[in-house]
């Protein structure tokens, strides 16, 4: 029996709630649960009728597909159960879906209209008349039903190369000829997989192909950073990421701060003598640009089991987020097929979904989002970047059996613990994700690789483990169910131990039918797998039980060295360890030369004109100006621990490093920044991956982090990685990081890449289009600072104090956002000298240490005309300061020149000269003062023959400035 | 002879999420607070009687399924009225800050409801609040204080009626206004667009407190957004005091109102 409920506000709304209820309630259970459902002061409840509706034409309801996560309608049937004592097993199940009134009429114009309200990849939409003041809408569930069909087949590899390769692009042939979506498996590793059955004379079955295809994928395996490339055999990771690390912990000797770095699911350094700091950053790109709330709430969601499965389970303390967004207002429409029926979200729907996934992901788990960014580029339109991190906490010991300690970020399961997955269900969400995001979107992009996150059932995981089972020493190791699902966390904790044996029917699903395959490699969301020692199982079982926490035991740990899985009594996978782990055959990767060509625009020569106009016009651009309108949705004063906001001062301008307090009762801080350049990498990627380095060290060093406890993470985001021209690219990106990494002595503690971010379709017309992601390298610096009052913030404080410009200016437009602006992309791009450099933020460390700064902010994209615009808005005060000492440059450049090692800082007249004592071994301009007239004024000097004059390069008001500052982000509220 | 510690119950499990800080802020003040599962309570409900001070802490209980608070408040409702109506009968204390004011509301324990901010949208930042009553134990000495908000929820709504009741039981306990952080930051007083700018309510003769701000959230003086503009203040944040008059109210009384006997 299906009823209907409607919850809808007392006051005329333009919308209602539905709840569908598949089950035998009675009328008056009925009514109980309606009860629960309303807020009475609020809202009515109607049951099994229409509510009133006036004044509109149409109503829209949008519900979620058959299969897809409907957390709302888990919510009801978990607190129905509850209210009306049902039992566990009673057959029921809640639907929910919102219905919109709308005034118009047409059916063909509300069906446009409706597109704008929901995702036709996960949700529908029907829509009916409203009559007489009422709606009829139909009670069709969307129930999953799947058909039958069997179990298991086995896989003749004993074709034809062309056939190995179709299995390998398009996936296994289905009993009907339908293929099952993509391997991502090449013709040699097909080959290698051939030759492995053929030994064991017999035919692989279709869940062993499915496992070696996720577990070889290079979203696990990291190909391309795997293999070797050129003459550097051991490959790009080994030898200049990991190959940095090793260098720099040697040198640092006892002062290495390093623990656990790049064999966990996240790096961890130490915080102090108690507890160490973990940080990891993913990206989620291809699923963000099929359905970008969803793609952003598990991006967040699955870093933030990153964490968790971090040793014996790190705490989440902070969330920190990057986008690569297509320009909002690029209105022109693309599509993943010919026929063009599957179109693609326009950036603004995109960037919509992916800020509202990070708020719902981030808010509901009681994690602060504290640290991000945001980028616009045209070439992001394709395929946005989604970059997801997430800090944890972790004490460094933790209670073992008798009373002793284990070091937490060791573990390791052992052969005889159960193997015990916790956490949601499993459902056909995410089937092929890992090898979905190995390849390119088109229109073969299975929807099913899209999921969607469930908050407070991660929470619940979350804090029964890492607050109450992890203390309690109930588990010998965990790790997260993330891409590739089981198939991947199994097959990766065995091999702490050397084996495992599956009973793949144990587990449990959202719903009957699923085939073994697929049960194996499903990524459904918010899951984790733990080996608990069998004597600890029960107590164990009963906890998460207490927690609403849903724990199953679905096989054993074992040293037989193979991985066997059983279903229905049936062994259907008998892979060994080695081969599953170490048989992807090794590809050696060639680069080729690449040469480009950018040119400048043209300038005016004359280096004293009027810039005012251009400084406003800067400081609107998107790339520049504010973005409250993300800040401000995001709890990030939750825990209690925020030092330096994502937004600061009178102005609120956005902070380029955060600081927050992760132990409340210690006064030592952590700071987080990042530094991302996509622009310089269109003149050198080298320059673009040193100056990422060099920014993210100097915005943290900029408002109180040390060099001497800074690490860092890198997030590689490039584009057609087959093409020998990128991997030219990316090789000296990498190899940027290693010179640059080394010369600060800050480590790599974690990284991830994802390397084919392209987009292949169609644009309006059914042309081609192939659009690629200009490569990106995020680096995130995270570093401990001694005393978290110290730290310093980036406006303008008081009237009279005495701007400095620390470090050196040159000509170095190109890249940058000035030349963007003017259409051009020029070839001076900025370059790292880090001899320099490191005496600057050496020194900027004992000016903070001394308490001398009044504000201190990094110079970055925009130069020093927008430095000092955003110090002023953010101060709500002016400022009166003479550019003339900066060096023999044009005003442009002086101005706008993004040249790094660069920090802008204000010093009370008090400390003037115990502060020019600490910098009087560095590159330093004293630039004028702090004013509190609301005036922004930049003058320079002009020799004309022998006489030198002074004057006015810019000339705005701060108020002026702020409103330009704001402008865009006010607009996207 | 040394005044016993008041004990204070902080509810948890669901996705309610700042139970930690809540804590640190009631220890770190002379309380002694346990943080306990709705289903440890649940399976033993007579725990409740042990304790002088309860607190819905904020957080996102049930992930706001069904609008914020409804779910959590009904199964505590299913399970602990009995108890909840024998705890409130006692000389003891209550708080609901955010979502916690949220389950207050739908327990109805607190007159009122929470409905959507008027721009649809969540919102972190702070807020100034003007103390209208000035004999809840909570808010001795307090007449203003600034405080962060962070919800999605927070528009207390109530009728004409209803707010002429909270007026004559003097029941008002915070009311949005233009203070130091508004004017700092030139931020609208009343983000949420409350009813008569109301931020927080109180019942029980002012023993139970609901309110949208986290004064948890501001213990410490390097959290308000003017701390930046000096810096030489005491480290202590403004919030504790809240917490402080809790601790007061039991430990100046020498424990007399020890519960249950």
């Amino acid at each position: 029996m299906i009823s209907r409920i409607y919850i809808a506000p007392k006051k005329v709304s333009t919308k209602a709630d539905s709840y569908l209820i598949d089950s035998k309630l009675s009328k008056k259970e009925l009514i109980k649960l309606a009860e629960m459902l309303t807020n009475p002061t609020l809202e009515d409840y109607f049951i099994n009728e229409s509510p009133k509706i006036n004044n509109y034409q149409c109503a829209i309801e949008i519900g979620f597909l058959p299969g897809v996560t409907d957390n709302v309608g888990h919510t009801v049937k978990e607190i129905a159960t509850d209210l009306l004592h049902l039992k566990k097993d009673f057959n029921f199940n809640v639907y929910t879906s919102k219905i919109f009134f709308i005034k118009e009429k047409e059916i063909e114009k509300v069906r446009e209209y409706s597109l704008t309200l929901y995702n036709p990849l996960i949700e529908r939409a029907n829509i009916v008349p409203i009559k007489s003041n009422k709606i009829n809408l139909p009670n069709e569930i969307p129930k999953v039903i799947l058909k039958k069909k069997k179990p298991v087949i086995s896989v003749s590899l004993d074709v034809e190369d062309a056939e190995l390769i179709e299995i390998g692009e398009k996936g296994i042939k289905n009993e009907d000829g339908s293929r099952r979506g993509p391997l991502a498996l090449d013709l040699s590793s097909m080959k290698v997989i051939k030759e492995y059955f053929s030994k064991l004379k017999r035919n692989p079955t279709d869940i062993e192909l499915e496992s070696l295809a996720q577990t070889w994928s290079e979203h696990c395996k990291h190909t391309i950073f795997a293999n070797p490339i050129d003459d550097i055999k051991d490959g790009l990771y080994k030898t200049y990421i990991k190959g940095a690390t090793n260098l720099i912990r040697k040198q640092k000797g006892k002062d290495d701060f390093c623990v656990s770095v790049f064999s966990d699911n996240a790096g961890g350094i130490i915080f102090d003598k108690n507890y160490l700091i973990t940080h990891k950053v993913e990206t989620h790109n291809s699923p963000s640009a099929l359905d970008p709330f969803g793609g952003a709430v598990t991006g967040i969601g699955g870093v933030n089991r990153d964490i968790i499965g971090f040793g014996l389970g790190s705490k989440p303390v902070v969330n920190a987020y990057g986008f690569c967004f297509g320009e909002p207002n690029d209105k022109r429409p693309l599509f993943r097929d010919k026929g063009k029926t599957q179109k693609m979200l326009s950036p603004k729907r995109i960037m919509d979904g992916v800020i509202k996934g990070i708020n719902v992901g981030g808010n509901c788990s009681g994690i602060p989002t504290l640290s991000g960014f945001v980028k616009y580029d045209d070439r992001y339109r394709g395929k946005p970047l989604v970059f997801a991190g997430t800090i944890g906490l972790i004490p460094r010991n933790l209670p073992a059996d008798g009373g002793k300690k284990r070091p937490s970020h060791e573990k390791k399961a052992q052969a005889g613990d159960y193997v015990v997955m916790v956490g949601g269900r499993v459902g056909l969400d995410g089937i092929h994700g890992a090898t979905f995001s190995s390849v390119r979107i088109d229109s073969t992009s299975p929807a099913t690789a899209v999921q969607i996150g469930d908050p407070i059932t991660q929470k619940k995981l979350s804090d029964a483990i890492i607050k109450e089972a992890r203390n309690m020493n109930l588990y010998n190791s965990i790790t997260d169910d993330g891409a590739g699902g089981l198939s991947s966390s199994v097959a990766e904790m065995a091999r702490e131990c050397g084996g495992v044996k599956i009973y793949l029917d144990k587990v449990p699903l959202k719903y009957p039918g699923l085939s073994p395959w697929e049960i194996w490699i499903s990524e459904s969301q918010e899951r984790m797998t733990l080996s608990v020692p069998k004597n600890k199982w029960k107590i164990f079982y009963n906890l998460m039980k207490s927690r609403g926490v849903e724990a199953t035991v679905i096989g054993e740990f074992t040293n037989s060295g193979k991985v066997v899985i059983s279903y229905q009594g049936k062994k259907i996978m008998n892979l060994d360890m080695e081969f599953l782990h170490n048989g992807l055959p090794k590809h050696h990767l060639i680069t080729e030369p690449y040469k480009i060509t950018t040119p400048a625009p043209l300038l005016h020569k004359d280096g004293n004109k009027n810039s005012t106009k251009t400084l406003e016009n800067l400081l609107a651009q998107n790339n520049i100006s504010g973005f409250n309108f993300i800040s401000q949705q995001y709890d990030h004063e939750v825990q209690s621990s925020s030092v330096l906001k994502p937004t600061t001062g009178a102005g609120l301008i956005n902070t380029d490093a955060q600081v927050f307090r992760p132990v409340l009762n210690s006064n030592k801080g952590v700071v987080l920044s990042t530094g991302v350049y996509p622009s310089y990498g269109d003149i050198s990627t080298y320059h673009m991956a040193s100056c990422a380095l060099d920014t993210a060290i100097r915005n943290s060093i900029a408002c109180g982090g040390t060099l001497k406890e800074l690490a860092i993470l890198d997030n590689f985001c490039w584009c057609s990685s087959n093409d020998p021209k990128r991997l030219g690219q990316l090789v000296d990106a990498v190899k940027a990081c290693y010179d640059y990494s080394i010369g600060y002595g800050t480590p790599f503690i974690s990284g991830k890449d994802s390397m084919f971010n392209d987009f292949k379709g169609y644009d309006e017309k059914g042309n081609e289009v192939a659009i690629s992601i200009p490569p990106t390298l995020l680096i995130s610096a995270i570093s401990v600072m001694p005393d978290l009052y110290k730290t310093v913030s980036p406006e303008f404080k008081n009237n009279g104090d005495v701007i400095y410009l620390l470090g050196e200016t040159n000509d170095e437009l190109g890249g940058g956002e000035y030349f963007k602006m003017l259409g051009a992309v020029g070839n001076s791009v900025p370059k790292v000298n880090l001899e320099k450099n490191i005496k600057t933020y050496l020194a900027t460390e004992k000016a903070i240490q001394k308490e001398l700064l009044a504000s201190s902010i990094s110079v970055n994209s925009g130069g020093l005309g927008i430095a000092l615009a955003k110090a002023c808005v953010g101060g709500n005060i002016g400022c009166n300061i003479s550019v003339s000492n900066i060096g023999c440059l044009t005003a442009d450049a002086k101005l706008f020149s993004e040249s790094q090692g660069r920090i802008l800082v204000s010093v009370a007249p008090k400390n003037v000269k115990v502060f020019e004592k600490i910098m009087k071994d560095i590159y330093y301009v004293k630039l004028g003062k702090v004013t509190t007239a609301g005036r922004f004024i930049i003058t320079d000097t002009k020799n004309s023959g022998h006489r030198v004059s002074t004057i006015k390069v810019v000339e705005t008001t701060v108020k002026k400035l702020t409103a330009i500052y704001h402008k865009f982000s006010n607009s996207q509220k | 002879m040394k005044n016993k510690k008041p004990k204070i119950i902080i509810m948890s499990g669901y996705g309610l999420n700042c139970e930690e800080e809540t804590k640190f802020a009631f220890d770190s003040l002379g309380g002694k607070a346990d943080i306990i599962h709705i289903n440890d309570l649940i399976a033993k409900p007579k725990m409740l009687s042990e304790y002088q001070v309860l607190v819905f802490p904020g957080g996102f209980s049930y992930g706001d399924d069904t609008g914020s608070g409804k779910a959590y408040a009904n199964k505590f409702k299913n399970h602990l009225a009995k108890e909840l109506e024998e705890f409130l009968s006692r000389d003891t204390l209550a708080i609901g800050i955010c979502n916690g004011f949220q389950i207050m509301t739908n327990l109805g324990i607190l007159p009122g409801a929470l409905a959507h901010n008027k721009n649809g949208q969540y919102i972190d930042r702070w807020v100034d609040l003007e103390i209208k009553n000035k004999k809840s134990p909570w808010l001795k000495g307090i007449t203003k204080i600034s405080l962060p908000i962070a919800h999605g929820e927070g528009k207390y709504t109530t009728s004409k009626e209803g707010y002429k009741n909270l007026q004559k039981n003097n029941q008002i306990a915070f009311k949005y206004t233009k203070g130091e952080i508004c004017k700092f930051q030139n931020l609208e007083y009343n983000p949420n667009g409350a009813k008569y700018d109301i931020a927080g309510v109180l019942a029980y003769n002012g023993r139970v407190l609901g309110m949208m701000p986290h004064p948890e959230r501001a213990m410490f003086s390097h959290q308000s957004p003017l701390w930046y503009m000096n810096k030489k203040v005491s480290k202590e944040g403004k919030g504790l005091q809240i917490f402080k008059n809790a601790v007061k109210y039991f430990s100046a009384r020498g424990g007399s109102a020890f519960g249950g006997n």
